[in-house]
């Protein structure tokens, strides 16, 4: 059945529209036009139905016959869904966004620096371009970045079905390898990303053998100091070394050091007691224990440098240079403004993308 | 040669399309609206390549990872495996048919590819330049490393990759002498003709 047809157009003839060549397994196909539409298909489905995104991570397991969900519900035609709200106390980052245009956002970078320091490292441009932030969350690769954004600033997803909505925190929405608690039937609408307190400092370090490929390990950092400039409250989260982001308390071995001389060793020791790397084709258990240690210690020096502000929050070794502008420095990063949100212009042709002249 | 038989099957939910039944897609390919009759699973990558025979675009690894089926959707380098054609539908997209002049004139991201000896068996060549031109409408003047970064979502097994990051670096100088969109077709009456 034709679902939609141009006017002005040539119709192709049909040719080659049978089984050879195509890689994905077959699907029914449903492209709602409204959120309430989304959530009665996704219901009336239950487990049959899978939400297509951006289709980064789907798509390439469905090419491989990794996966063969009887219906897909595909999100390119809402309208809504969306949108990124900065408030002054989170950032709110709805479906359908995409991880180049979150990073891109000056508003973003200043509210959670977290969120571009950790986009920075996500695949490769081109990949950014179509894959959404959420989508990668729901996806819950032990080796993608943001779930380990959002355990690491204690963010939140928000779920919505037929039968309502329900808010769960990263802790318990992030159970374990492509294993997330979203329910047969539910949409995850939005990651809320809380924003870090005063002398907060953070940093994302990452090693991979192509930038922009998973990584073998990568730890995001978030260091709080005293008004010594001492450290107060510190936590990692490491990615590609677990089942899923895994979350290290750090505070115990760090409480009182100053910013500037920091003894990481012991961090570092904590660290790697508390991960669970496997072996692989790229590196073995043990380089990955190694390798997770040094990252930390390498993102601890920049996110504590952050935090005292001697230091951009894009600065370290963030992969691809500053972005188009940058930021606002650490100290100004509380904005004090009402809540801005902004929707990608365009949205009928798809013009996500926001120009940065 | 096979199924045409569109219409004969009715949908199982609102705007829901049953598995095997085939939807028709309209999307703007080089500024020229095209349409075919699909499967709903029908890669972007194959509709261009098998439905509307624009065999320009190339097929590696499709899984997202060798990066020569980019194409730009709406001035944005994306994999065209990576993405339904359905999804696409009433979107534009830029292929590697839609960079040089009508005269054959290259566009300026292809002539510094042959210039620098960009390319050798090809294959990976015309996902190289989709990303080159998404890259420098993002990037009009990268440094070297800047270059390396932008163009690291490509794979290529020939070059070595030192004449590929010299023809980004020729080209970013070209279409910034000229001021072209690098993602628009090439217009040598607007100058920078080589």
């Amino acid at each position: 059945m034709c679902r939609a047809v141009g006017s002005g157009t040539t119709a192709e003839s049909a040719s080659d529209t049978g089984d050879d060549g195509v890689k994905p397994p077959p699907f029914a196909y449903h492209a709602p036009r409204t959120e309430e539409e989304a959530l009665a298909t996704l219901g009336a489905l239950g487990e049959d139905g899978k939400v297509l995104a951006g289709g980064q991570s789907l798509i390439p397991l469905l090419n491989m016959r990794l996966a063969a969900p009887p219906a897909l519900v595909d999100l390119a035609r809402l309208e809504t869904l969306d949108r990124i709200a900065v408030t002054d106390t989170h950032v709110r980052v709805e479906a359908r966004v995409t991880h180049e245009r979150l990073r891109r956002d000056e508003r973003v970078a200043a509210a959670v620096p977290l969120l571009r320091q950790a986009l920075d490292w996500v695949a490769h441009p081109v990949i950014r371009n179509r894959g959404t932030s959420v989508g990668s969350i729901a996806h819950a690769d032990p080796a993608a970045e943001l779930p380990a954004v959002l355990a690491l600033l204690g963010g939140w997803m928000q779920l919505r079905s037929v039968e309502g909505e329900r808010t769960v925190e990263a802790g318990d929405y992030l159970l374990g390898p492509l294993e997330s608690d979203t329910r047969p039937g539910e949409l995850v609408v939005a990651a809320t990303f809380p924003r870090p307190g005063v002398r907060t400092g953070t940093a994302f370090e990452e090693l991979a053998r192509r930038h922009g490929d998973y990584a073998m390990a990568g730890v995001g950092v978030r260091v709080t100091l005293d008004a010594d400039h001492h450290v107060g409250d510190a936590s990692a989260a490491f990615i590609g070394v677990g089942g899923t982001a895994i979350q290290v308390e750090l505070t115990e071995v760090l409480r009182g050091q100053p910013y500037d001389a920091l003894d990481k060793a012991e961090a570092i020791g904590l660290a790697r007691a508390s991960i669970d790397p496997t072996a692989d084709i790229h590196a073995t258990a043990g380089y990955r224990r190694h390798l997770a240690g040094v990252l930390l210690g390498r993102a601890l020096e920049t996110a504590v440098r952050h935090a005292a502000g001697q230091a951009p929050p894009d600065s370290g070794s963030a992969p691809e240079g500053p972005g188009p502008t940058e930021s606002a420095a650490p100290g100004s990063a509380a904005p004090g403004s009402a809540a801005t949100e902004s929707a990608p212009t365009g949205h009928a042709s798809g013009g996500y993308r926001e120009e940065t002249a | 040669m096979s199924t045409t038989d569109h219409a004969a099957t009715a949908t199982t939910s609102p705007g829901g399309t049953p598995s095997g039944t085939d939807v028709e897609v309209v999307v703007t390919v080089n500024g020229v609206p095209r349409s075919a009759t699909v499967p709903a699973r029908r890669l972007l990558s194959d509709f261009l390549r098998h439905d509307l025979r624009l065999t320009g675009t190339h097929v590696g690894c499709e899984h997202g990872v060798c990066g020569a089926c980019t194409v730009l959707l709406d001035g944005a380098p994306v994999r065209s495996c990576l993405a339904f054609a359905v999804s696409i539908h009433g979107r534009e997209i830029t292929t590697i048919e839609g960079l040089a002049a009508d005269d054959g004139t290259l566009h300026p991201v292809q002539q510094a590819f042959q210039d620098e000896h960009g390319l050798q068996c090809g294959y990976c060549t015309p996902g190289f330049v989709m990303s080159a031109c998404g890259f420098l409408a993002d990037e009009p003047a990268p440094d070297d490393q800047t270059i390396r970064e932008g163009m690291s979502g490509n794979l290529c097994r020939c070059t070595g990759y030192a004449g590929i990051l010299a023809a980004v670096k020729q080209a970013a100088g070209a279409l910034r002498t000229t001021g072209a969109d690098p993602r628009a077709k090439h217009d040598p009456a607007a100058g920078g003709q080589r």
